[in-house]
């Protein structure tokens, strides 16, 4: 939010449309299978490939997958709804139209809610249709090739309102939907290799003008933080062309992430004039009732929901609540942990510190962490019932990390639990006066502050296993001997 | 009347290529049919639902089931140009 006090009397506004690519087995359209690794064109067919008289049949689970996420954007789910023809030339859509909704999609009207910068903030869903994508081309100077395998996947597009007004909350409502979309299973929400795409719509204005200025479209930025880069150049672009007394041109825009910055890639003056007509292969579908409440039923706790039980039932804290629930299987994990351990405070610090860096460094997903959630959750325990010290913890949690073991064998393996024998530590707490007569005499003199050195001695001695209340104990009963 | 100005942009879309001859007699052509259309435009249609397609069938919609495409080498086969498995066509950028 550093540009709304640089750009003073402005302000953005800012709609996002997202593509979500459905994670059916087959197409749309037709009974190719989708999937991504494919041989060059091996999933393709009369129907994916435009030939003249072959006819679409919608996929049911497509149409499941979009009610799904219609009602998890609390969005109307219409009865009826229709395809259309979207109209372009385009070597890589072989029918010379996709098959798009137009007005009537199947979902209209919702709104998704989620946190950003600390606060919940609420921004309509004008509407999500479905579509077909279309294939893929490659360039090669004086000729380009051709793939559709792509061609007749299931998209669903679900477009925001022009409700957002900083770079960072466009950011966060792209994150929360691709949040909720994975944690309904209904697409992989992987942005690198193009499973879910953003389109940005940027336009700026006077402050408390109604009016909205001209939209630049910015068009397949593939991460979020780039989002949010992409935004904050455009908002600064757009607001040094109006205060230079220039127009903006409606445009579309591409984002260079190496350069961080915009540039034109096609004026919209000579933007297509799709000519949308009802599709006649196709029939509208009808969604009844019986079918979205069954699907309504079968929809999982989403993550602002979730959130706010681990804050009400858990007490954890929101910072942790907003982090763990961000990925189902992460909030997975920390629900099992926390079963384990009945530490709900301790399992989020394990996972948000050493079980997140760990995940980082090694680049593996939640789903295959090589420590369980109800392995970490007993260490927990163990840590609570005072068989280590949470420093040692951190030793076991890495052996675990790195051998897969069982928290108890490796602290029996290794001889790391704690030391709570009265009759030992006090055997290191001689020692340690023993060899340390200047300090001891200092001490004695009044030199309070060289108690904590003496504790850190006798860790030191017992390699951190020492119970750290006994060695207190017995350090203060020996020292005033 | 459609003005060629405006046929020639509609045949730009459909990439058609007119003389001007042909947009001129298009562009009457055209303009007919507007009329038409234009005509039926002037009903009063308050209260009517629009209809979209005049069928009353709900369609059947198919499992997700993966059938093996078995039609691929037959398609590939037939491309005009083809590199690979991959179709080859013009330069488009």
């Amino acid at each position: 939010m550093a540009y709304e006090a640089e750009n003073e009397g402005f302000e953005a506004v800012i709609g996002l449309e997202i593509h979500a690519q459905l994670l059916t087995r087959s197409k749309i359209f037709c009974r190719d299978s989708t999937h991504f690794g494919a041989g060059d064109n091996e999933n393709i067919c009369p129907v994916c490939a435009g030939l003249p008289g072959a006819l679409p049949v919608l996929n049911e689970r497509v149409v499941e997958y979009a009610v799904k996420t219609g009602l998890a954007l609390n969005c109307e789910i219409r009865r009826q709804s229709f395809f259309a023809r979207k109209q372009y030339f385009y070597p890589d859509l072989p029918k010379g139209y996709q098959i798009s909704q137009h007005d009537l999609p199947i979902c209209g009207p919702g709104y998704v809610e989620f946190v950003s910068g600390g606060a919940k903030r609420r921004v309509s869903v004008t509407r999500a249709h479905l579509e077909e994508d279309a294939g893929k081309s490659t360039h090669h100077g004086d000729y380009s090739l051709i793939n559709l395998n792509r061609s007749g996947i299931p998209l669903l597009e679900i477009v925001s309102g022009p409700d957002m007004r900083t770079a960072a909350e466009a950011a966060d409502y792209a994150r929360a939907i691709r949040g909720i979309l994975r944690y309904l299973d209904v697409c992989d929400g992987n942005l690198e290799e193009g499973s879910l795409r953003c389109d940005v719509n940027v336009s700026v204005r006077h402050c408390g003008e109604s009016a909205l200025g001209t939209k630049v479209e910015i068009k397949n930025i593939n991460s979020f933080r780039f989002i949010e880069k992409a935004i904050e150049y455009e908002i600064h672009r757009q607001t040094d062309c109006v205060l230079n007394g220039e127009r903006v041109a409606q445009e579309t825009r591409l984002y260079d992430p190496d350069k961080n910055r915009t540039f034109t890639m096609r004026a919209k003056e000579d933007a297509h004039d799709y000519r949308y007509f009802p599709d006649p292969d196709l029939l509208p579908v009808t969604v009844e009732k019986d079918w979205v409440e069954e699907i309504r039923s079968s929809l999982p706790e989403l993550p602002l929901a979730r959130a706010a039980r681990f804050v009400a039932e858990l007490q954890l804290p929101e910072y942790d609540a907003t982090i763990l629930t961000q990925e189902r299987a992460l909030a997975d994990y920390f629900e099992r942990a926390q079963e384990a351990c009945g530490n709900p405070k301790a399992a989020s610090n394990w996972i948000m510190t050493e079980v997140m860096r760990n995940l980082n460094e090694s680049g593996t997903s939640i789903a295959r962490a090589p420590v369980t959630a109800e392995r970490l959750g007993k260490m927990i325990a163990l840590i609570d019932k005072g068989v280590i010290s949470g420093k040692i913890a951190k030793t076991v949690f890495s052996a675990m990390w790195a051998d897969r073991g069982d928290p108890e064998s490796i602290i029996a393996e290794k001889g790391l639990a704690q030391v709570t024998d009265a009759a030992a530590v006090g055997r290191i707490v001689d020692d340690v006066l023993a060899a340390n007569p200047s300090q001891l005499e200092s001490y004695r003199s009044g030199k309070d502050k060289l108690f904590g050195f003496f504790v850190g001695q006798v860790m030191k001695l017992s390699k951190g296993q020492a119970n750290p209340e006994l060695v207190n104990e017995l350090l203060r009963k020996k020292l005033r001997e | 009347m459609l003005t060629e100005e405006i046929v020639q942009s509609i045949a730009k879309l459909a990439r058609l290529r007119l003389s001007e001859g042909e947009a001129t007699a298009f562009g009457r052509q055209l303009s007919a049919v507007l009329r038409s259309f234009n005509e039926i435009s002037q009903v009063d249609t308050a209260g009517v639902e629009p209809l979209v397609t005049p069928s009353e069938i709900t369609p059947r919609l198919r499992a997700d089931v993966v059938e093996p495409a078995a039609g691929a080498e037959e398609i590939i086969a037939n491309a005009p140009e083809k590199t690979g498995r991959l179709f080859k066509v013009p330069p488009v950028v």
